[in-house]
C-alpha cells in the first residue's frame, strides 16, 4: 500500500466530522496511499493527527500532496485546504468511485444522518438529512452505548443476541434514554433493548429513504455502518440489501482527495 | 427642487408613520384593529380605522432579535412551544407592550382571516377574550379543488357584508360605499404594481435582491389600501426597471451566479446571517412566495371578486395548485434551484413540503434543499446546517450546469 514520495501527484482529502477526523492520501490513480481515521472531531487536534498519521503511513511529507480538499463539519474552520466541499459531495464521489453502480447512499456520522441519490453519472441529485436533532444519528447510538453500559464497538454483538419487541418509540436521544431506562428497569434485557434501539434507528433512516426514493445500489458509510446489526435492520426496514463498502467511514475523506485530484487535473487541462 | 426620495427612504417612512398614526389613534381615543395578515383590509380604511398586524410586528421584534424575552413569557404562561412563534410573541406582546421595534397600541377590534391557517383563530379568539373586545371573524375554507368554487365565493361574500354591518355597529358609523370603492380600487393597483415590480426580477441579472422582497413585504400588509402604499411600490417598480434596463444585477459588489426561490417566510432573527451565506456564493434568491401572497387583485365594486381573491392566495389551495405555482416560478424567474425553508411555526405551510419538492423536482429537474428554521423563534435554526446545505445546494447547481450545459 504504500508507495513512498517518488509518486507525482499525491492528493489529501480531510473529513472532519463532529465526533472523528478522517484522512485520505491518493495517488494519481486513486489508489489509497495512506489513511488516518481518529475518533476525535472537530475544535480538537482530530483533524491534524489525522492528517499526520495518513502522511505518515503513505511515507510522505505535507509537501508532497499537490492538492487538498477539506469536507464535513469542520471544514469551514480548517486551514491548508484548497478547497471545501461538502460532505454530501464527497461522499457521493467516494462511493461512486468505489461502487459505480450505487444510487442510494445512506450516510451515518455522529451528528448527521442522511440519504443522497445520485445519478449514474455521479451527480448528487438530491439528498436528505435529519432535522436538527441527534435521533437516527451515531450520538444516538453512542448514549444507548453508554446507557446499556457496553463500547460501542459491541453495541452490534449485544443487539444481535436479542429477540425482538422492544420498542424505542421516542425519536429525541434524551427521551430515548430514559425510555431505554425504564425498559431496564421493568425487566427486558439489555441485548432486547439493543435490538429495539436499533431498530429505531432504522426506523428513522427509512424514512429518510422513503422521502428520497430508493433506487439500487444501495451503499451505506459512515461510522454507524461499522455495527453490522443497525445495517440487517435498516435492510429490514427499507425492504432492500444494502452494500457495506470495507471502509465505510473513510468515505468522506476518499471523495475529497479525488475532488483533489480532480481539481489538479481541470487545472493542468486549462493550462 | 425637492431631492426625491429613494423607495427605500420611503419605505422607513411609511412604515413609522403606521405605527405612529396608530398610537396617536388610540392616544386620540379612535379605535384601532389587529388584523391578520391576509384579511379584507379594505372594510377597515373604508371606515378609517387604523389597523396594525401582529404578524408583521412580531417579525419587527424578530428581525431585531428580541423575540427570545417574548416567547419565554408566553411559554411562561403555559403556550406550548409547538404554537406559531408569531403567536407567541405577539401575545407576550399583549402582556408585556414594550419592544425593541415600534410599540403598537392594544386593540379595539379583532379582525380575523383564516385563508392563511387555522392557527390564527384560536390565538386571535384568544386577544378578543382576554381584552374584552369584539372579534369579526371571517371564515374562507380551504381550496381542495384546484380553483376557488363558486359556492365558496357567495359564502365569503356574505362574510364581508356581514362585516360591514357590524362595523358599523362597533364605530356607530355609517359605511361610506363610495370611499369603499375607491378603496378598493388602490387596493387592487397597490397589489399589481407590487407584483409587476417583484417580477422583473425574471430578468437575467436580476435588477432585484430577493431579501428586499422581505422588507417591502411589511408594507403590502400594512398599506396595501392608501395611495402613500401605492406611491411606494410604483416607485419600487420604477426604480427596479431602471436598473433592469442597465444591465444591473442584485450587488455593487458580486455578481448574481444562481437564481433560488425560497418558500416560505424569512428566518427573521437570522435574516443578516442567512442572506450572507446566499451571498457569498453569488446566489441570489430572485423571489419567493411573498409576490403571490400578496396579489390580491379584482375589479372595483367587485365584491365577488374581492371574495375570490382573497381566498386565492397558495397556502389556501390544493396541492395540485401549490405545485403549478412553484413550477411556473422556477419557468417564469428561470431557477437554478429552490431553497424550502421548513418552518418550525408555520404547519400549513410545511405540511405538504416534501410532497410539494419532490413534484417540482420531477416536474422541472432543478435540485433543491430544505432546511430547519422558523421564522422568529431563534432555538429552531442552525447556521452551520444552512450552509452545509446551502453548499450542497451550490455543488448540485454547478454540477447540472456542467453536466447538461444548463445555463
Ligand atoms: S406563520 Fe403560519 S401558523 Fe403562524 S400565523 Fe402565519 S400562517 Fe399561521
Amino acid at each position: 500500500m504504500i508507495t513512498g514520495a517518488k509518486e507525482k501527484g499525491l492528493y489529501l482529502g480531510v473529513d472532519i466530522g463532529s465526533s472523528s477526523s478522517k484522512a485520505v492520501v491518493i495517488n494519481q490513480s486513486g489508489i489509497i496511499c495512506g489513511e488516518g481515521i481518529v475518533n476525535l472531531g472537530t475544535g480538537s487536534k482530530g483533524p491534524q493527527i489525522s492528517v499526520e498519521k495518513a502522511l505518515e503511513q503513505a511515507g510522505i511529507k505535507r509537501a508532497d500532496i499537490k492538492k487538498c480538499v477539506v469536507t464535513g463539519y469542520g471544514r469551514l474552520l480548517y486551514e491548508g485546504a484548497d478547497k471545501q466541499i461538502t460532505e454530501i459531495s464527497c461522499h457521493a464521489k467516494g462511493v461512486k468511485f468505489l461502487w459505480p453502480t450505487a444510487s442510494t447512499i445512506i450516510d451515518i456520522g455522529g451528528q448527521d444522518a442522511k440519504v443522497i441519490r445520485v445519478s449514474p453519472n455521479g451527480i448528487v441529485e438530491n439528498f436528505v438529512m435529519n432535522e436538527k436533532c441527534a435521533a437516527g444519528t451515531g450520538r444516538f447510538l453512542e448514549v444507548m452505548a453508554r446507557v446499556l453500559d457496553c463500547k460501542i464497538g459491541a453495541l452490534s454483538g449485544l443487539a444481535a443476541r436479542g429477540t425482538p419487541g422492544v420498542v424505542i418509540s421516542n425519536t429525541c436521544t434524551v427521551f430515548a434514554e430514559s425510555e431505554v431506562i425504564s425498559q431496564l428497569a421493568s425487566g427486558k434485557s439489555l441485548e432486547d433493548v439493543a435490538l429495539g434501539a436499533h431498530k429505531s434507528i432504522a426506523q428513522r433512516i427509512a424514512g429518510l429513504c422513503n422521502r428520497i426514493g430508493i433506487a439500487d445500489s444501495v451503499v451505506m458509510t459512515g461510522g454507524v455502518a461499522l455495527n453490522l446489526n443497525v445495517v440487517t435492520a435498516i435492510e429490514t426496514e427499507i425492504r432492500h440489501p444494502i452494500i457495506r463498502l470495507a471502509d465505510p467511514q473513510a468515505m468522506g475523506a476518499l471523495g475529497a482527495a479525488i475532488y483533489a485530484k480532480e481539481m489538479d487535473e481541470e487545472n493542468n487541462t486549462n493550462r | 427642487m425637492e431631492h426625491q426620495k429613494t423607495s427605500k427612504q420611503l419605505l422607513g417612512e411609511l412604515l413609522d408613520k403606521h405605527y405612529a398614526d396608530a398610537l396617536q389613534a388610540k392616544a386620540d381615543g379612535k379605535p384601532v384593529a389587529w388584523s391578520t395578515s391576509i384579511a379584507p383590509q379594505e372594510l377597515l380604511e373604508t371606515m378609517g380605522i387604523h389597523v396594525v398586524y401582529p404578524e408583521n410586528h412580531a417579525a419587527a421584534i424578530g428581525a431585531r432579535k428580541h423575540a427570545q424575552e417574548f416567547i419565554n413569557h408566553s411559554e411562561g404562561k403555559g403556550y406550548s412551544v409547538d404554537i406559531c412563534s408569531y403567536a407567541r410573541v405577539n401575545l407576550a406582546y399583549m402582556d408585556i407592550q414594550q419592544c425593541e421595534a415600534a410599540n403598537i397600541p392594544l386593540p379595539d377590534l379583532i379582525f380575523c382571516c383564516n385563508n392563511i391557517c387555522n392557527t390564527v383563530i384560536k390565538w386571535y379568539e384568544n386577544i378578543a377574550r382576554e381584552l374584552n373586545v369584539p372579534m369579526i371573524f371571517f371564515d374562507l375554507p380551504f381550496n381542495h379543488a384546484y380553483e376557488v368554487s363558486d359556492q365558496n365565493v357567495r359564502y365569503i361574500k356574505a362574510q364581508i357584508l356581514e362585516a360591514i354591518i357590524r362595523l358599523e355597529e362597533i364605530t356607530g358609523q355609517k359605511f361610506d360605499y363610495d370611499r369603499f370603492g375607491e378603496v378598493m380600487r388602490i387596493s387592487s393597483e397597490t397589489s399589481l404594481w407590487w407584483k409587476n415590480a417583484s417580477l422583473l426580477a425574471c430578468a437575467k441579472p436580476s435588477p432585484l435582491n430577493g431579501f428586499e422582497l422581505f422588507n417591502y413585504m411589511a408594507t403590502i400588509v400594512c398599506m396595501r389600501g392608501t395611495k402613500e402604499g401605492l406611491e411606494l411600490f410604483k416607485l419600487w417598480h420604477d426604480e427596479l426597471k431602471e436598473k433592469s434596463e442597465r444591465g444591473i444585477g442584485p450587488w455593487k459588489d458580486a455578481e448574481e451566479k444562481y437564481r433560488v426561490m425560497w418558500d416560505g417566510i424569512a428566518c427573521w432573527p437570522y435574516l443578516g446571517d442567512t442572506y450572507k451565506v446566499l451571498k457569498k456564493y453569488g446566489i441570489n434568491m430572485v423571489t419567493s412566495t411573498y409576490p403571490d401572497s400578496w396579489y390580491i387583485v379584482y375589479d372595483e365594486n367587485d365584491l365577488d371578486g374581492m371574495a375570490r381573491a382573497y381566498s386565492s392566495n397558495y397556502v389556501n389551495r390544493n396541492l395540485d395548485f401549490g405545485t403549478d405555482n412553484i413550477v411556473n416560478i422556477v419557468k417564469d424567474f428561470r431557477l437554478d434551484g429552490i431553497i424550502y425553508h421548513s418552518n418550525r411555526s408555520c404547519k400549513l405551510m410545511d405540511f405538504r413540503q416534501f410532497e410539494v419538492q419532490r413534484r417540482v423536482e420531477e416536474a422541472t429537474g432543478v435540485p433543491s434543499v430544505i432546511f430547519d428554521g422558523d421564522q422568529t423563534d431563534p432555538r429552531a435554526f442552525s447556521l452551520a446546517q444552512f450552509e452545509t446545505r446551502i453548499q450542497a445546494l451550490v455543488e448540485m447547481m454547478e454540477a447540472r450546469k456542467k453536466e447538461w450545459g444548463v445555463s
